[in-house]
């Protein structure tokens, strides 16, 4: 302790301390939010809406209305079922950060309890897609990569690139990448069309397509760079521009040091 | 026409500065190691490429910083590769820089157009050679051998006609026949009304023919687009309207400008985009477009139900789809 | 004399007594070449075409060009059980299950983008320097040819994996034959075999760009290269360097071993490139099926002005008497680029219309010391760019959170009004820079060095410039600009009087210079 006091006046203490005082802090906090996360499993459902209602009420109601009934800048939430909530505030969505033509994937602004009892509040307005069991994502087991591939092409693509990689859409607007996404997002994803989105039922792709789809997407996110640097995979665009500046400059290079005279 | 004005004074070409090599035998012997280095470096990447070939597994990965995860087989060679080639190119450089004379040498240039004697030498030499062969008198192997001539180019032209058949009505008919069932690409499900919501989207073809097959070629032409909107959102006239089935409305996918598949459907503003060249068609409007280069909304398929509840295409498409061409009516 | 020489010897006098070949090596053995990095560009193109040559060679020996439907089962797994044609179905096994054939692949795509970025890097230079000046004429049409044929090989190229991208390429491709008034549909069917896509152009464009095109470009390059071999090559202007001379290394040995050497160094990096960077990873495009479509879709560079034309053009088509003319195809795909090539052809004849000058040059232009030229060469290149640009503002949109639909406006306009603009600010530059030239000449360079005279007054000490230096800033030529008097020596009026007006406006525009120093200038500052 003697040995540690000798630093008491040392010009780091000040920061030292502080950087030891937040870790502190955080590691407790997390602790006590690990308890709460263990409470609300046992919460009842009752209760969760009822946090649900309070949760809307403070940080979506000014938008989507008191009720959930939509207002001149956003849309209705009723009947929109708990799969759509849980994308949109789930993938850090909603709440809108902006009144940007689109929401953009960031860091949610609730923990996933939060979420669970805002997704829980909106369904209970009127019947709508649920959030899809963890049973019914056994993609692994149920999907066809290659399958995937052929139904990925023919209905997302064309958004999303050949490669998940997303891309344009009119004024401003984008599919997003695809490389962040859960397959319970990709799937909540297909049956509640948010945004841009067009929505997919189940009888236009069937849920075991759904996996397929998965399964390929989860593929293409670990797909390894063949060939080598991927360079973004969004085809001939970055290929011309490293030709042009790594290639065609590097020849410029050495051939400025081959017509240069020797010393 | 040239520059009469008075110039500075040339001052010719500045003197031979020597190199180090040339005078300092440690100079010499130092870039003649370097040399060597390049060279030996080149036999290195021949074997490590050898080496890579033969005994790197062509499913073994290593992991490359900013490069990602690299198969180390393809990255092995590629670099044998390289360095091979590129040291062999460099050292052959390297030697001529240093080692080789550097003395500029300066050759004399000469005016290309010919002796004023050749060229008239020459004049005559055609006219003569010319009047021997008797072309300018004798005007009827002059005219008949133009028309040999001129005609002899048909045959080659000709004999490409069989690269293809001819059109005719193809461009303008596809598949789509009154009461074809639509259905799901690339399952082949037929669709029911009540299979769509609000806000969906179908990528759909025509039913095939019990031992029918699709071709690229028919769907090159036949792929549609089912979209189901709300009722009330369509501005459609009468007869468009009739031609959609309780808000669900169809649409070629061909692009009507170059072809591409147009499937960006934007749920919430209704827009279709073609993601080729951008052009935007507003799908409550009967596609109609509203940016972009193409010029035709594109063509809508009437659709309702058949007997058992799946949607049918009412009657074929009324006009050609796909890019325009010459013998398009409208 | 040793062994190795007699044998040499020998061999060397047999062929020689069959073909005289000593007398005309003697001579060209030491023929002289000038060395300036800017002339390794065009070296750059033709080593990549041998490159073309060696890997496409061996790509052909497994690749299928047929359009026949198979079932993949190759080692690449996320397309396992996939219908796709024979042709897509060997790429996908050349680069999965031939060792080094990916290598091979990436090789072959990345020495054709090189190729082509080489040829206009290479023409640019040309252009600026104005090395196609008589008696060049000839090899620079020859070289616009070889542009041309070029783009349309390396098109060729990219389709034949027939993969979801490329068909989307041949789909507009199809649009553009299709849109040629009258005979448009016919000659699409004829390329085609029928209706789009059909199962035989694959099996005949492959034909045309492994036979018909490089035999082609063979004899063009072989006439290019005889071209510069007999004229000579150009030289930059400097002391000692005239248009009677040429003045640089002897063709042996430091020619061959820098030539020889570059080969290995071009061969070198597009090895790099295929090492270490994917190009046109086709096993992620899918097979080509016209349903389909991926966002992005864009062609190589040096298509991708044409799609980037393509993308800004306004949409119009005339329909009259149950015929359509599609403006939108025919404007951006065949009219705006056969002007530019066009022109770009006869430039070096329109040239030499403006200024009348009928004589051989084989010393450099500095690009300052030809304004006109060099503005419109910054024409051309910012007509380009903003096509390239536009060609990809789906990318630039996601990239930097713009709207595409602001993009295509912003190049619809900046179409019209950024090459003028980058031709009068070029223009005004390089008049710029003839006036620091002549201020450079006349009164030295700045030391930055001040010196405080005896009345108290600071001037900065001026190094005046070396002979050598002053020669390379002043040697060239301002011809004075061409006048058509409208009225003859008798006072007759001369025929032509509008195209003469013309032709004279254009040459004093042409010809517009800042006077540079003489010798009695000079003698005048001295004597201050």
């Amino acid at each position: 302790m003697k040995r540690l006091s000798r630093y008491r006046r040392h010009r780091f203490a000040g920061p030292v301390l502080l950087v030891f005082a937040l870790f502190m802090i955080g590691t407790t906090f997390s602790v006590a939010s690990a308890n709460t996360r263990l409470a609300a499993s046992v919460m009842s459902r009752t209760a969760a809406i009822d946090e649900g209602r309070q949760i809307f009420l403070k940080g979506c109601s000014s938008c989507h209305g008191l009720n959930a009934e939509g207002g001149k800048i956003a849309p209705s939430l009723i009947g929109v079922g708990a799969a759509a909530v849980d994308f949109q505030v789930g993938t850090g969505r909603m709440p809108m950060a902006d009144m940007s033509v689109q929401a953009a994937r960031k860091k949610p602004a609730y923990n996933p309890d939060q979420v669970a009892a805002l997704a829980a509040y909106v369904a209970s307005l009127a019947p709508g897609p649920a959030i899809p069991d963890q049973q019914v994502l056994y993609y692994e087991r149920d999907g066809s990569t290659a399958q995937g591939g052929e139904l990925f092409r023919t209905n997302c693509a064309m958004c999303h690139n050949f490669a998940g990689q997303g891309g344009a859409l009119s004024r401003g607007k984008y599919a997003p990448t695809l490389m962040k996404a859960t397959p319970t997002q990709i799937y909540e994803a297909m049956i509640t069309g948010p945004q841009s989105m067009p929505k997919f039922g189940d009888k236009i792709i069937t849920p075991s397509e759904k996996l397929d789809i998965i399964k390929w997407i989860k593929a293409a996110q670990n797909e390894p760079s063949l060939g080598g640097a991927s360079m973004g995979r969004v085809g001939p665009v970055t290929e011309g521009l490293l030709g042009w500046i790594l290639g065609l400059g590097l020849l410029v290079g050495i051939a400025v040091w081959l017509a240069t005279k020797a010393r | 026409m040239s520059d009469k004005a008075p110039r500075l004074s040339d001052p010719g070409l500045p003197e031979h500065v020597h190199r180090k090599a040339d005078s300092d035998p440690a100079a010499a012997k130092k870039a003649e190691r370097q040399v060597a280095i390049l060279f030996t470096l080149s036999a290195l990447g021949t074997i490590l490429f050898i080496y890579s070939y033969i005994w790197v597994h062509t499913d073994r990965f290593i992991f490359i910083p900013i490069m990602g995860d690299q198969n180390a087989s393809q990255l092995g060679m590629g670099i044998g590769l390289t360095f091979s080639l590129l040291f062999i190119g460099m050292g052959a450089i390297h030697w001529a820089k240093t080692l080789m004379p550097d003395n500029e040498v300066v050759a004399e240039r000469h005016e290309f157009r010919s002796e004023e004697a050749d060229r008239q030498d020459f004049v005559a030499t055609v006219k003569e050679q010319g009047a021997a062969s008797g072309l300018g008198r004798r005007s009827l192997i002059k005219r008949s051998l133009g028309l040999s001539l001129g005609l002899i180019g048909l045959s080659p032209l000709l004999l490409l006609r069989d690269l293809g058949p001819l059109p005719k009505k193809s461009l303008e008919q596809t598949s789509w026949k009154t009461g074809t069932r639509l259905v799901i690409d690339p399952s082949g499900r037929p669709i029911k009304p009540s299979d769509l919501e609000v806000g969906a989207v179908a990528q759909v073809l025509p039913e095939l023919a019990p031992g029918q097959e699709r071709t690229l070629e028919n769907v090159g032409k036949d792929a549609v687009l089912l979209i189901r909107l709300r009722p009330e959102e369509f501005e459609l006239s009468p007869e468009r309207l009739s031609w959609t089935y309780q808000g669900i409305i169809a649409f070629s996918k061909i692009c009507t400008h170059m072809g591409c598949a147009v499937a960006l459907y934007e749920q919430q503003t209704k827009h279709l985009l073609c993601p080729c060249h951008q052009s935007t068609f507003d799908v409550p409007r009967a596609a109609k477009v509203i940016f972009g280069p193409a010029a035709r909304p594109l063509p809508q398929l009437a659709i309702t139900v058949d007997s058992e509840g799946y949607l049918v295409a009412q009657k074929p498409f009324t006009e050609a789809v796909g890019p325009s061409f010459w013998e398009r009516s409208s | 004399m040793s062994s190795g020489e007699k044998v040499a010897g020998s061999v060397a006098n047999y062929v020689d007594e069959r073909t005289g070949a000593a007398k005309w090596l003697k001579k060209n053995l030491t023929k002289v070449f000038p060395d300036h990095w800017s002339f390794m560009l065009g070296e750059i193109a033709l080593y990549s075409f041998i490159i073309l040559l060696l890997t496409g060679t061996f790509l052909t020996f497994w690749f299928d060009p047929s359009q026949r439907e198979v079932i993949y089962h190759g080692s690449y797994l996320p397309l396992n059980g996939i219908h796709m044609s024979a042709a897509y179905d060997s790429t996908l096994h050349i680069s999965f299950d031939v060792r080094g054939g990916l290598l091979m692949r990436q090789i072959h795509h990345w020495a054709a983008l090189l190729f082509m970025s080489s040829i206009v890097a290479h023409m640019l230079r040309v252009f600026f320097t104005g090395a196609f000046r008589k008696p060049r004429e000839f090899n620079w049409i020859i070289g616009i040819g070889l542009l041309t044929l070029g783009i349309v090989e390396g098109f060729l190229g990219y389709s034949l994996p027939d993969d979801l991208l490329s068909g989307t390429g041949i789909r507009i491709a199809e649009a553009i034959i299709q849109a040629i008034p009258i005979v448009g549909s016919y000659l699409s069917f004829f390329a085609f075999g029928g209706p789009f896509p059909g199962t035989s152009f694959i099996p005949r464009i492959f034909t045309v760009h492994v036979l018909l095109l490089p035999g082609i470009f063979l004899a063009l390059i072989t006439v290019h290269l005889m071209l510069v071999w007999y004229q000579k090559h150009t030289q930059y202007p400097g002391p000692g360097r005239t248009e009677k001379n040429v003045i640089g290394y002897p063709l042996m040995p430091v020619y061959m071993a820098k030539a020889g050497g570059f080969f290995f160094v071009v061969f070198g990096i597009t090895a790099f490139l295929g090492a270490v960077a994917s190009i046109n990873p086709i096993w992620l495009y899918g097979p080509y099926t016209p349903g389909q479509i991926s966002a992005g879709s864009q062609p190589d560079w040096y298509m991708g002005w044409l799609d980037g034309l393509v993308r800004m053009a306004p949409p119009i088509e005339t329909h009259a008497f149950h015929h359509t003319i599609s403006w939108n195809i025919l404007i951006p795909g065949v009219i705006v680029p056969g002007i530019f090539f066009t022109f770009l052809a006869l430039y070096p004849f329109i040239e030499s219309w403006m200024s009348n000058d009928k004589r051989e040059h084989h010393l450099l232009d500095r690009p300052r010391n030809a304004p006109n030229r060099t503005a419109l060469g910054a024409f051309g290149i910012t007509f380009m760019l903003v096509t390239l640009a536009n060609g990809g503002n789906d990318l630039i949109a996601t990239h930097f959170s713009l709207s595409i639909n602001q993009i295509t406006w912003m190049s619809r306009i900046g179409i019209l009004v950024l090459p003028p603009l980058a031709f009068f600010v070029t223009k005004r530059l390089c008049l710029s820079l003839q006036r620091a030239d002549r201020e450079l000449v006349l009164h030295g360079k700045e030391t930055g060095r001040l010196v405080l005279l005896p009345h108290g007054e600071f001037v900065e000490v001026h190094e005046p410039l070396t002979d050598a230096e002053a020669w390379t800033l002043t040697q060239h030529e301002q011809l004075p600009a061409l006048e058509l008097p409208e009225v003859d020596a008798h006072g007759v009026r001369r025929p032509g009087g509008l195209r003469n007006r013309f032709r004279t406006k254009v040459s004093r525009s042409n010809a517009e210079a800042i006077a540079k120093p003489k010798p009695d200038d000079l003698k005048e500052i001295e004597h201050h």
